[in-house]
Parts: C-alpha cells; structure tokens; sequence
C-alpha cells in the first residue's frame, strides 16, 4: 500500500523496519525500457530456441537449434581441422613420427585419446595392465615392442577369429590333455622358477631342465628366453604376465593360457591405429627398430 | 493504491537533461590537466616500442592472450604467476580507501574514465552548440530546423570518432599495434578485434553522450562503498552555510546586512555535471569534481568576498568555523590513523610484489609424479618410477636443460626417447618431459616403500639451477 508520508515529501510504499521507510520512487525511464525490452526479447528467444515444453519434446525454434547439433558440427570441425595432420600421420613411416616434434605431439595426445576409449578396459587407463592383460610400461614385450610390431599387434590383433592374420600360437595344455605325467609337471615347474628366481624344491630342478628342453624349449628357447615370432614369453626375466609363483606356475602349465586381443584394423582408422601405437610406443618400453 | 494521491502513479520518471556551463578555476585547469595525462597514457601506451629480442614482442605494454603472457616493458608474467596482478589489484583497492577516507570521493570526480570522457564529451558538445543557454535554447526548441539537425548530426559523429579512438586504442593492447592497425583498415583484422571495437565504441558513445550521471547514481557501486570511507575528516566538496545563509540577492537600495555572502546566483548549479545544487549539503549523487568551487570562488570575486563559500571542507571543522574560529590546517585532516594505516598496507603489498619481482627465477620446474600405476617392474628386475616434469624457459632464446636427480646413489635419470638427460626447451615457453626414475632390483629404493629424493635442473648455457623434493615409490607399496 502505498501512501503519503506527512513528514516527507516523498511517498513512501507503507513498509517500515524499525522506522525505515521506503520511499515509492518511479523508476528512471531507460530502466523501464529497458525492462520492456527483456520481455520483447524473452518472446523472440522462445520462438526462434527451443523453449516450450510439451509432453514428448519441447517446441523446437525456428532457428533449428539443438546441442546435439551443436556437438556433432563440432565434431565435424574437430575432424575437418585435424584432417591435414591425420592424413601426413598416415602417409609418414611409423619410425620417423617421432622424429616430427608436432606429429609426435599429436600422435601422443589422439593416441591417449584412443588408448583410453578402446584400450583402457583391459589395459588400464595408466596402461599397466592386470593379470593376463600385459603391462604395455614395462620392456617386456609378447609380440615385439618396436613400434612396428605394436602396430601390427593393433591392427590384426591376437588369437581372435574376426582376422584371418591375427597373431597366434597356442601353449598346449600339458596337463589336462596328460601330454606330461604330474611329476614332471612339478619338475619342469621349478625349473622355470629357477630361471628367474629361486626353484621351490632345488632337488627338481635337473630333471625339469630335462622335461623343459624336450617340451617347452622350442617355443620358449632353450635358456627361456622365449620367442617374439610365436609370443612365447620370457620366462627368465621379472616379469609374469598370469603369475611366477609355484601355484600360478602350475596352473599354467597344467592348463595352458589363451589370452585373446580384438584386432583393431576393421573398427579404428588408420590414422587412430597409428597415434594409439605411437602412444604405447612412447610408456616407457618402447623399443628401437633394427634392422 | 494511492490513498492521499488522485493523480495516476508514474512508471518512471524522465532524466532531467543537464547543460553544465563553461567555468574556469585553479580546480577546471586541474582536471583538464589530469584529462590530458589519462587519455594520453590511454591513446598512446600501445604505440611505445621495447626491444625484447628476435622471438619476443617489442611492444612496451603488451597482454598476449593467446600466448598467456602479460608484457610490461622490462616485466614478463606468465600465467603461475597472476598473483602479480592480484596484488595490483589489492593496491588499486587499498590506494582508492587511502584517497577516499582523505579526500572523499576525488576518484569519481577527477580520474574515472566515466568522468573523463564525460567530461570530453561536454567539451565537445560546447565547441560545437555552444555554452550552457546555447544549448538550452538548442534543446526546447521544437521546430527540428536544418541549423539543428546540422548541431545534433555534427556532435554525434564527433562523438562516435572519439568513441571509435576509444575502442580502437583498447584491442591495440592485445596485439602488436603496428600490424592490428595495418589489419584494422584493410579489414583482415580478427572478428573479435571488430567485436570489441564496436562494443566499446558503442559503451562510449552512449555513456559519455547520453547516459552521463546516470551511470555514476543508477550503475555504479562505488560511490554505496565509498560511504563507508568516509569520516568527520575527510576533505568533501561543501557549501558553508553559515557563512552563505539567508541567501539573497543584493539589490541596489535595499539592506544587504541581513543577507549571507550566497547571492543566489545559481552559478554553482548551472556548471554541475551531475545537476544538484551543493548547498543542499552532501548528497549521494556529488562526485567532488570541484567544478562549483571554481564558479563560487568567481562571483566572490567578482562581489569582493573572500573565496571559499563553496570549498573542499572537513566536517568537523563546521563548530569550529561556526563559532568564528578558523578550519584546521589540511595535513591535520589528511594525517589521521587511517590514511596512514592505508598507506602502510598500500605501501607493505607493493614492497612484497617488488620483492617478488626481483626474487623470481629464470628457470623454473614442477614435478607430477604419475601414480597410475605407483611403479613398473622392468624385465631385469629393476623398479622404474615415472614423472611429469614441467619446465619453464623465461628466456628470450632456446636453452637446454639437464635434468639429474640427487638423493639416493642408485637412483639414475632416463628421459622418455632420449639416450641423453638433456631437454631442448623452447625460448619463452613450457614443456613437459617424460622422465623415468630407475633403481637396480637390490637396491633399497626399489625395495623401500618410498624413498625421498631431489630432483635438480640446471640450465646448461649459464649454470642456474633449480630444484623440487619429490618421492620413488618401490615395492613395498
């Protein structure tokens, strides 16, 4: 309620705090048309953006606006700018990407990008692996770790059907098959043990050396050192991919191990195969070419 | 609604034009001295040259955007370091209380641009319709004549010029000058430069020509804090009305001894650039530009009166000056508790940020261990541990770094792709290194949970140094 005050001039609007009165000032005018002008604009903005609400959907603006169409033209930018520097990764020799600061840096970063849309669920997204899914940090490498074979591995993958050229051995399962009398499992067991460590029981160490050169030693080399051309690890070094105790040992040899990778040549292009292997390549294991 | 009122309300109320009349004065000549100064620090900073070296900008004053550096002729900030412009930011603040609590509102009345180009704006709009009666007359005219559709078109367009200088001076702070000009008039300047332009351009012309006041009563905080400043002591634009009061004007044959020295004259209304009349006491809507001074202190002369009837006054002389006695000196208004206290803290932030200045180093380095995963057991049974390491080269030239580490005996440096602990950092810029920490399978940082080490990068080309402490995660973790 507004009223007049009779010790003011001014009208005031009624209300009162502790003897505060407010005065009933008209506004300036710009502030006003202003105001109308928000309300003008208010009207316009819902015809041309998306606005009202309806039961399935809201009113769609003359202006055709949405962001999903806002996302996907950014997409296609993306792309468009990227274009010219993925068509030069395509066209340069894997082992000279790395000699090109910008394709190098490029490579890297589309690479994670990959890595951690494609890879990350089996590999981790710090790309250290977990039992059975190899540790792409470290310098031991199943199927080669130049930057070559990792683009290779990429591309057809392993032990898959869905590519005639994937990558492939299979460790037998001397156990369960009883290719080996449990005996001579136990032995060969802790020969292996012994070639990176300490055996279990020293006393079966001899006879498994016997055991492991007859039947393990044409994948895995004679000092089990393995052999990249087939993935047979290294069962000399540190490193163990399904475990290097007694009890994982056992069950390896017993049961044989059959890890599977998707080959990735059908479902990225070539451009992403290239910098997810430039990626991997540059972890830390990354191995030199030669020739 | 209205009970007492059988008038419709009004929704809104229509600004009051207001015609300041010329005036000339120790405080005019001040201000147009202190215009000058301003838009020519303004207009001309972007132009000066400062020979940086052939892979830095040679502009003076310089704010690269897109390169995240802020040049201020011999000072380079980077981005880590803003708390530079924080502390000039606190100054600015802690400088405006200092010169608020001592002389009130001098800010708003001599140095805000508002002021400023309102100011040039009226300077012009004289030049160009004339004084005060001029334009008044220029203004309740109905009749739209050739004479002043050719006034009005006139000062507008001078107006958009020096709106147009206004917005064009401002982008030439965010590239190179020279060049954004050249780019500027054959239109292959940036989008966002014109953007600008236009917007500032636009700000200028409406709130130097139109908005005025309105800007200082309906859009501004500053003079709601400034309230807060202000003290019995501070030294405010007034009006002594105990010398000025009864006002009247002093006829010829009548007796003028009843009568104040105010003559009524109107003089240091008419010259208002906010339009109120100072005699009404302070009011929110006075910005101290001292103009009314200037025309009282005028017609006092002109009536053979001291000056001074409207004067910079401090309110707890008023009883003193009442009683007949005379105003306390001005240091003894001005050197109070307060203003010191806000020179001391003025002066403490700037001393720090001159300190800090001349401290800073050339080299600088960050360390982000990757935890993800702790540690990576090699095939020879070592443990290998990696980093982020971020350098900074603030030099005008390219430098290579040599990374070591210090700590523990066993712990050696690799550098991701490189057979050397040596980083080719660009001139002027960061660069992230991978770098791998490696201990041999036996030693104790391998088998430790984790042993503290330091990691140093020395500039090679001149010895300088730096250092971070960081930790070698091993396998007890």
């Amino acid at each position: 309620m507004s009223q007049q005050d009779d010790d003011l001039d001014f009208e005031t609007t009624g209300h009162e705090w502790d003897g505060i009165k407010e005065y009933n000032k008209p506004l300036p005018r710009w502030w006003l048309y202003t105001f109308y002008l928000t309300i003008i604009w208010g009207i316009g903005y819902s015809i041309a953006y998306p606005a009202w609400p309806g039961i399935s959907g809201a009113t769609a603006g003359v202006l055709g606006f949405s962001t999903r169409g806002e996302v996907a033209a950014d997409i296609a930018a993306v792309e468009e700018a990227n274009a010219a520097i993925n068509a030069k990764l395509e066209a340069t020799e894997l082992t000279q990407i790395s000699a090109d600061a910008d394709l190098q840096d490029f490579a890297q970063n589309a690479g994670a990008a990959v890595f951690r849309t494609w890879c990350a669920q089996c590999h981790g997204s710090g790309a250290a692996g977990a039992e059975g899914y190899p540790n792409l940090l470290d310098d031991d490498w199943l199927w080669g770790g130049d930057i070559e074979a990792i683009h290779e591995t990429v591309t057809v993958g392993i032990r898959n059907t869905e590519n005639d050229d994937a990558r492939y051995s299979e460790m037998p399962a001397f156990g369960r098959d009883e290719l080996l009398e449990e005996a001579q499992i136990t032995q060969v067991v802790n020969y292996v043990m012994s070639l990176s460590g300490e055996a279990q029981d020293a006393s079966l160490v001899a006879d498994g050396a016997v055991v492991f050169e007859e039947n393990c030693a044409a994948c895995h080399a004679e000092d089990g050192t393995g052999d990249r051309s087939q993935g047979a690890p290294n069962l000399a070094d540190a490193i163990w991919l399904y475990g290097g105790d007694y009890d994982a040992l056992m069950d390896t040899v017993n049961n044989a191990r059959f890890g599977v990778m998707p080959a990735w040549g059908k479902r990225l292009s070539e451009a992403e195969i290239r910098a997810v292997s430039a990626y991997v390549h540059g972890l830390g294991g990354g191995e030199v070419l030669t020739d | 609604m209205t009970a007492s009122n059988s008038q419709p309300e009004q929704l809104y109320a229509a600004r009051e034009p207001i015609f300041p009349k010329r005036v000339s004065g120790t405080f005019r000549n001040l201000k147009w001295v202190i215009m000058i100064v301003t838009l020519g620090i303004y207009y001309l900073t972007p132009w000066i040259r400062w020979d940086r070296g052939p892979n830095l900008p040679d502009q003076a004053v310089l704010v690269d955007l897109a390169g995240r550096r802020f040049f201020f002729f011999w000072i380079e900030i980077w981005p880590h370091e803003f708390y530079f412009v924080a502390g000039l930011l606190i100054m600015a603040g802690l400088g405006l209380f200092l010169f608020t609590s001592a002389l009130g509102r001098v800010w708003c009345g001599y140095a805000c641009p508002q002021t400023v180009w309102t100011d040039l704006y009226i300077l012009v709009e004289r030049w160009i319709e004339g004084d005060r009666n001029a334009r008044l007359r220029l203004h309740r005219q109905k009749k739209l004549d050739v004479r002043k559709v050719r006034l009005r078109v006139t000062k507008w367009i001078a107006w958009f010029l020096i709106g147009l200088a206004t917005g064009g001076a401002w982008v030439f702070y965010f590239a190179d000058a020279p060049t954004l000009l050249r780019d500027l008039v054959t239109l292959n300047a940036h989008p966002v430069a014109y953007t600008t332009m236009l917007i500032l351009t636009a700000t200028t012309f409406f709130f130097g020509g139109f908005a005025r006041e309105q800007i200082c009563i309906y859009a501004c905080p500053w003079p709601r804090i400034q309230a807060a400043m202000m003290d019995e002591d501070t030294l405010t634009v007034g009006y002594r009305d105990w010398r000025g009061e009864p006002r009247g004007k002093h006829r010829k044959g009548e007796n003028a001894d009843q009568l104040g020295d105010c003559i009524d004259c109107m003089a240091c209304v008419n010259v208002c650039p906010m339009g109120i009349d100072i005699r009404d006491g302070q009011q929110m809507e006075c910005i101290t530009c001292a103009l009314c001074i200037d025309a009282c202190d005028d017609i006092m002369a002109k009536v053979g009166k001291e000056r001074g009837l409207i004067d910079y006054l401090a309110l707890s002389d008023e009883p003193r000056e009442r009683a007949g006695g005379k105003p306390r000196p001005i240091w003894s208004h001005v050197l109070r508790p307060r203003t010191m206290m806000y020179t001391g803290l003025w002066s403490a932030v700037g001393i720090a940020l001159v300190f800090a200045l001349f401290i800073r180093p050339d080299i600088e380095m960050t360390v982000a261990p990757v935890r993800n995963p702790t540690f990576v057991t090699l095939s020879d049974g070592s443990i290998r541990n990696t980093y982020d390491v971020r350098l900074l080269n603030k030099h005008g030239e390219d430098r290579p770094f040599r990374l070591s580490v210090t700590g523990h005996p066993t712990l050696r440096v690799q550098i991701e792709g490189s057979a050397y602990e040596t980083v080719d950092v660009p001139a002027d810029s960061t660069q992230i290194q991978r770098v791998y920490v490696i201990a041999p399978g036996g030693a104790d940082p391998s088998l430790a949970e984790r042993t503290p080490f330091r990691f140093w990068v020395e500039d090679i080309s001149n010895g300088d140094r730096a250092y971070k402490d960081t930790i070698f995660n091993g396998k007890a973790n």
